[in-house]
């Protein structure tokens, strides 16, 4: 059995900042779009305190994600952008055999120390889904800052392009999807980390991954 | 003949100066400007003739007239009689037909340049125009020489800024505004369902003291009345921050005048006066009286900016009461329901895979 560090300490904080943040950010922005609960009284500033706590971590995710799209760039080989990108003939195998063993077409998840090439090509679009948020995001909030330059710049011009409507209705639809990934990332966390005893939960804690000595069937 | 100015025609229908000054501070008030304007806007309609007006009414429902009519300062007396010469209004002046149509002719030949058209109402372009025709004439034909000859268009109302109504989906006629079917023209946008006419007049009297049309945004809607948002001096506003909602209409909150924001209400997207000048003497306006704001003065109000009583739109395409939110919890139970079963199928063949070594 071998043990080998993975996931260094950047990918592992933004992975924890990021779903801190998406929690924080899922609870206040339901409630944005929807109150469901009413205020004690007249001075319990439930909608200002979830629209400050909404824009906070909004601002948190934003820094966690350009730390992560950085670390693209210098991380180990298991952070990096190619690993989430498959332009290999190996990484597309990877991507594929995955798919066939989740699909029970396949008896063995091929061998991936750090993400399996359909893990990588679904974070690389979860974080294009990330972007898409945020700009989202910034057009709803430019509303407060009308005429604001930054604000325009950063998602404002869509506003007329869409519709405020539309850019609401985006911005929703992406939590979402973004909640079915979170129910899917912790399944397939947890049936691998079952299935190839490679403590994967573990290792985005300690950032250490074992790797038994694969059989042969 | 030398033509009385302003002030004058309103001191022989018997307004007093004290009125005089009130009505040139309101005006100061409504267009933004410090109180000591109100000295240059009286020194200004004291001295100014009355310009010029003609009004039109294309594809509308006569609603902005409607409003005008109700202006309390100036009233429709001195609105119609003193503070414009209004010298051609299809609904309310006395002439019909060839002669109606005659005094047009004349403010357009006799004054080009100089008049002021309003334009109420959409500009239907659809099959050359046919949809709106006004003494045989297509409503575009009209617009296009009386307001290529005037001084400046207001186009008041929704419809003649933006299209409004007329040009909601699908909008069968083509309807477009004043500035989209004239884009060479100078056209000021007071939209608003109806207008407020307090920013008719007061855009009117800026123009009288200054000489000048005042500062516009990039819709072509003066900044002193579309330049606020309505969420930021809302009454409601307090209820919206503490998390005090209506639900449902006659509810509790409803009674106690909390914030419309969960049915339905837009006022965090739009931009007009009405919370400070509000509507009919400064009586009332949609959210005082308990109706959302469905942001009536911002382009393509009714396509762009969903439903009116709910602030999420329906899902594209659905022909059901489907919201994103709906939708987005049957996937999250669907995604949930699919990673159980794949966890049982994956436990029963491992489970058979264990029993084959």
């Amino acid at each position: 059995m071998a043990r080998e560090y993975i996931w260094e300490v950047p990918v592992r904080v933004t992975h924890w900042v990021n779903v801190i943040s998406i929690l924080a950010l899922s609870i206040t922005g339901l409630y944005i779009g929807d109150p469901y609960a009413q205020g004690a009284d007249e001075h319990s500033m439930l909608m200002g305190k979830m629209r400050f706590f909404h824009f906070i971590f909004a601002y948190i995710f934003i820094a966690s994600l350009i730390v992560r799209v950085y670390w693209w760039f210098v991380g180990n080989k298991y952070a990096r952008l190619d690993q989430f990108i498959p332009l290999s003939g190996e990484r597309w195998k990877n991507l594929i055999d995955t798919a066939l063993f989740y699909g029970f077409m396949k008896k063995d998840l091929p061998h991936s120390p750090g993400h399996t090439g359909l893990a990588g090509f679904t974070y690389f679009f979860l974080i294009l889904l990330f972007v898409l948020e945020i700009i989202t995001g910034f057009a709803l909030y430019s509303q407060s800052h009308e005429g604001g330059a930054i604000w325009t710049l950063l998602g404002g011009w869509m506003l007329p392009v869409l519709g405020v409507g539309m850019v609401r209705f985006i911005h929703h639809v992406i939590m979402w999807l973004i909640a079915v990934f979170v129910i899917i990332h912790v399944y397939i966390s947890v049936h691998n980390n079952i299935i190839e005893k490679n403590s994967l939960v573990m290792s985005i804690f300690n950032g250490y991954k074992n790797f038994q000595d694969r059989q042969h069937h | 003949m030398k033509e009385e100015s302003l002030f004058e025609s309103l001191l022989r229908r018997g307004v007093s100066r004290r009125d005089f000054m009130k009505f040139c501070t309101s005006m100061a008030a409504t267009l933004a400007l410090p109180t000591a304007f109100s000295a240059q806007i009286a020194e200004a309609l004291e001295k100014k003739q009355k310009p010029y007006v003609v009004w039109l009414e294309l594809s509308d429902c006569a609603g902005d007239s409607e409003a005008i009519l109700r202006a309390s300062r100036p009233t429709i007396g001195q609105l119609v009689l003193d503070v414009i010469s209004l010298e051609y209004h299809e609904t309310i002046m006395a002439p019909s037909g060839h002669s109606a149509e005659k005094s047009l002719q004349d403010v357009v030949k006799n004054h080009k340049g100089k008049y002021i058209a309003i334009v109420e109402g959409a500009i239907p372009l659809k099959d050359g125009g046919i949809y709106c025709t006004v003494g045989g004439r297509t409503a575009l034909e009209i617009a296009k020489e009386v307001c290529g000859n005037a001084m400046a268009t207001l186009a008041v109302g929704s419809c003649a800024s933006f299209g409004g109504v007329a040009a909601a989906k699908p909008n069968p006629t083509q309807c477009v505004g004043v500035k989209e079917a004239l884009p060479s023209a100078t056209v000021v946008n007071l939209p608003g369902c109806p207008v407020n006419p307090e920013n008719v007049t007061a855009t009117v009297v800026h123009f009288l003291t200054f000489g000048a049309l005042p500062a516009l945004d990039k819709n072509h809607r003066p900044l002193f009345a579309y330049g606020k948002r309505i969420h930021d001096n809302c009454e409601r506003r307090p209820h919206f921050d503490a998390g005090q909602f209506v639900k449902k209409w006659g509810d509790e909150g409803h009674r106690l005048g909390w914030c419309l924001y969960e049915v339905g209400c837009k006022g965090p997207q739009a931009y007009m006066n009405c919370p400070t000048i509000r509507y009919n003497e400064g009586t009332s306006w949609p959210v005082m009286a308990g109706h959302p704001c469905f942001a009536c003065a911002m382009p393509q109000s009714w396509d762009a900016l969903g439903p009116i009583y709910s602030r999420l739109p329906n899902v594209p395409g659905a022909s059901y009461q489907a919201t994103a939110d709906k939708v987005g919890v049957a996937v999250v139970g669907a995604a949930a329901a699919g990673v159980a079963a794949h966890a049982i199928i994956r436990a029963s063949t491992s489970k058979g895979k264990q029993e084959d070594k």
